[in-house]
């Protein structure tokens, strides 16, 4: 059915050969749009064009008419000599196929929507866990690491790996085939394609990063049309781009002082995370902010119990009373459990008492469940990317345990309520893999010469899981070996980055040139980076992810399906659009 | 070739009066700060400069760490990080600096140095949120009339 649906939306396929000339239309060809949701309609003409000359039409009639208002007509955008057209907050409430055409009198453009609407409501509540940058090799080292293995077979399963539906998710964007994690948590939030740094909105030519078509999220629809409750937890800064999707406007996903205020206009109820700089007044020191504003305080004047590590979040989660809870653990972005329980590097010193993702997620859902109108979470393992950029793979598979361990926590809270679709997908990968072992006992001077493959791989000999999960050493004889098919120059050491995260490139004037310090270790090996030298990590992969579902709703997940689809799964499981 | 400039400057400074009067040269030389002993505590709602920040407030210090990449190309100042700022354009922004950086006015302007090169700071600590009137920079510690050295 949907696929029939989007063959026939080619309309615009006739208009192709227009394009370089026409006006662009937003939202662009082939945009699937939930039935009743809010998005920005916006006509850019190339020039500037008469008022009475310009038209845009829905079925062939005058968007006035369809809309029940005039759109505004900007005659001079950004004081250039190009005019455009803007709807602000259009709705289509009937599903359907739609064409929209918009004329100059002279060149005309076309593009084809699909508005849809979900059946049965079958979830009450939907949570999406998203492991930022969460590769297929992120998995199995946490299963090997988390559960052990012994003559090939696993000792145990990982929480997703018992996850009974899956689908590979295609993650590019309106602008290329290389996402972000803004542009990908935007198709998540909306069901709209969007660009690499944009976060629900179309990037158009706006000068102004706030000023580009908006898209209605998840979180504002069902907050404003079923009266539900929305989380937002992660181990980043909440600001940061996947949090941030889930009620933020921008084209620019670097806005985090606009985000941060926009946040506290969303009325999201339970946001936890780092990233209490941006919330600080410019005086105090630790700030990122550019005025007086102290957030926190703003935030408890909109109702908001304050919680800033994990014996206040606990106390605060539990007091029945508690209906909308901020919770700030860091400056800047958490620190990850293998710097949190085991190495105690970054700044686990100064923030001592950082929750666990695992408090994070069971704080969510103790205030979420008040709310009998159900609720949409979104909890993001957003570390396991950090650590994947600066080829710190060890760090990134910790990250990707402590998002299982979490996982746990919702699929435990949710088993027996049969009203809970939990959803498990990366936003994007990295070219990681696993290759074989790294073994100190076998012969030669070169890191190199102590990999093994195939049979002289053998099994690694990491210390069997604690309670928690994981092995408490990383540093061990025969170790992962693991790789990045992506990299500036850097020196590769072949073992863990124990002193803190590492960091592969340094920069030197506009270009990054390796980390001698990883240079000088015993058995390190200089690679030629095979990205532009303006690069000083690892970068996304265009491979697919793959997306894990479980509970009421979740067997719409199968077979390929593009990122826009997660939201329309979620819409369609919570009955949104009728 | 700048870091060279910087430290014949500091020689000037501080190396002339040492061969005339060890004794005061001695309770002259700038008193050594570490970027541990910026802050003495760290909280979610905010920093507190340490009590040897506030003592020395106004006073002649040396700081080692590393000139991150310059914010423009006409900026009069450079930030000193703790670390080499390896930023990444995904997994960091221009918002993202550390909160324990200190922002240098030099005495006289000097070439970008290697990022990776640790370099030894002196200027006079000047401490407090202010705005750079230029570029916007907000700071909370800064070095003023600085020059630097490698080191």
């Amino acid at each position: 059915m949907r696929r029939s649906l989007l063959t026939a939306l080619s309309v615009t396929a006739l208009f192709a050969a227009q394009a370089a000339v026409a006006q662009t239309i937003y939202p662009v060809d082939r945009a699937e749009i939930l039935a009743g949701s809010r998005f920005d309609l916006k006509v850019e003409f190339p020039g500037l064009v008469a008022r009475d000359r310009a038209s845009v039409t829905v079925n062939g009639r005058p968007i006035a008419e369809v809309f029940g208002r005039e759109a505004e007509f900007i005659e001079r955008e950004d004081g250039q000599p190009a005019s455009s057209i803007m709807l602000r907050d259009a709705t289509l409430p009937a599903t359907g196929v739609y064409t929209i055409t918009a004329t100059d009198g002279e060149h005309t453009a076309s593009v084809g929507w699909q508005v849809y609407a979900g059946g049965q409501r079958q979830a009450r509540n939907v949570i999406l866990f998203v492991g930022d940058g969460m590769t297929v090799a992120n998995v199995t080292a946490a299963r090997i690491l988390s559960r052990g293995i012994r003559e090939g077979r696993y000792s145990g399963r990982l929480t997703i790996d018992d996850f009974p539906q899956m689908a590979t998710v295609g993650t590019s964007g309106v602008d290329s085939i290389a996402t972000d994690s803004a542009n990908s948590a935007a198709a998540y939030n909306t069901g709209h394609k969007s660009g690499v740094n944009a976060l629900n909105v179309y990037p158009s030519r706006a000068h102004n990063t706030l000023e580009h078509p908006r898209v209605e999220t998840l979180a504002a629809y069902v907050q404003r049309t079923r009266g539900m409750s929305v989380g937002v937890v992660t181990n980043t800064e909440i600001q940061d781009a996947t949090p941030a999707a889930v009620f933020a406007h921008t084209r620019r996903r670097s806005d985090y002082i606009p985000i941060t205020d926009q946040m506290l206009a969303s009325g999201v109820d339970v946001l936890m995370g780092g990233g209490s700089a941006s919330f600080l007044p410019q005086g105090t020191p630790g700030s990122r902010r550019r005025d007086q504003r102290n957030m926190i305080d703003a935030f408890r004047q909109q109702g908001y119990t304050f919680a800033e590590d994990a014996g206040s979040l606990a106390e605060a989660a539990a007091q029945s009373g508690t209906r909308r809870l901020l919770g700030l653990f860091t400056l800047g972005n958490m620190d990850g459990a293998l710097d949190r329980f085991y190495l105690r590097r970054g700044t686990v010193e100064r923030f001592p008492h950082q929750p666990d993702l695992t408090e994070q997620v069971r704080a969510a859902l103790q205030v979420l469940e008040r709310n009998p109108a159900g609720f949409y979470l979104m909890v993001e393992s957003g570390t396991i990317d950090k650590n994947n950029h600066p080829l710190d793979w060890e760090r990134s598979v910790y990250d990707t345990i402590m998002l299982d361990n979490a996982v746990r926590v919702a699929q435990d809270w949710a088993r027996d309520r049969n009203d809970t679709m939990i959803v498990v997908v990366p936003d994007h990968t990295h070219g990681m893999a696993i290759i074989g072992t790294v073994d100190d006992n076998r012969p030669g001077e070169a890191g190199r010469d102590h990999v093994g493959t195939y049979a002289e791989a053998g099994f690694p000999n990491y210390p069997p899981a604690d309670a928690r999960g994981y092995p408490p050493s990383v540093d061990v004889s025969r170790r992962l070996a693991v790789f990045y098919a992506a990299f500036p120059d850097y020196c590769e050491t072949f073992r863990p980055s124990l002193t803190g995260q590492r960091v592969p490139a340094v920069r030197q004037g506009n270009v990054y040139v390796a980390n001698e310090e990883l240079c000088r270790q015993a058995g390190a090996q200089r690679r030629e980076g095979n990205l532009p030298r303006n690069e000083g990590s690892g970068v996304h992969a265009v491979d697919d992810g793959i997306l894990r579902a479980w509970g009421p709703g979740s067997q719409n997940f199968h077979g390929f399906i593009d990122n826009t689809y997660v939201f329309r799964g979620m819409a369609e499981a919570l009955g949104l659009g009728r | 070739m700048a870091g060279n400039v910087a430290t014949v400057t500091r020689r000037a400074l501080l190396g002339a009066p040492a061969l005339l009067l060890p004794a005061a040269a001695l309770a002259a030389a700038p008193e050594r700060l570490g970027f541990d002993e910026l802050y003495g505590a760290w909280s979610v709602t905010g920093l507190r400069f340490s009590d040897k920040v506030k003592r020395l407030d106004g006073s002649s210090i040396t700081m080692r760490g590393y000139m991150a990449p310059p914010l423009t190309a006409e900026a009069i100042f450079f930030v000193l990080t703790r670390e080499p700022m390896a930023l990444c354009p995904f997994c960091s922004s221009d918002a993202e600096w550390p909160p324990d950086i200190v922002v240098v006015y030099l005495r006289r302007r000097a070439l970008p140095l290697d990022p990776s090169q640790r370099i030894e700071v002196t200027g006079r600590l000047e401490t407090g949120s202010w705005t750079d009137p230029e570029s916007g920079f907000v700071s909370q510690l800064r070095l003023r009339d600085a020059a630097f050295a490698r080191g």
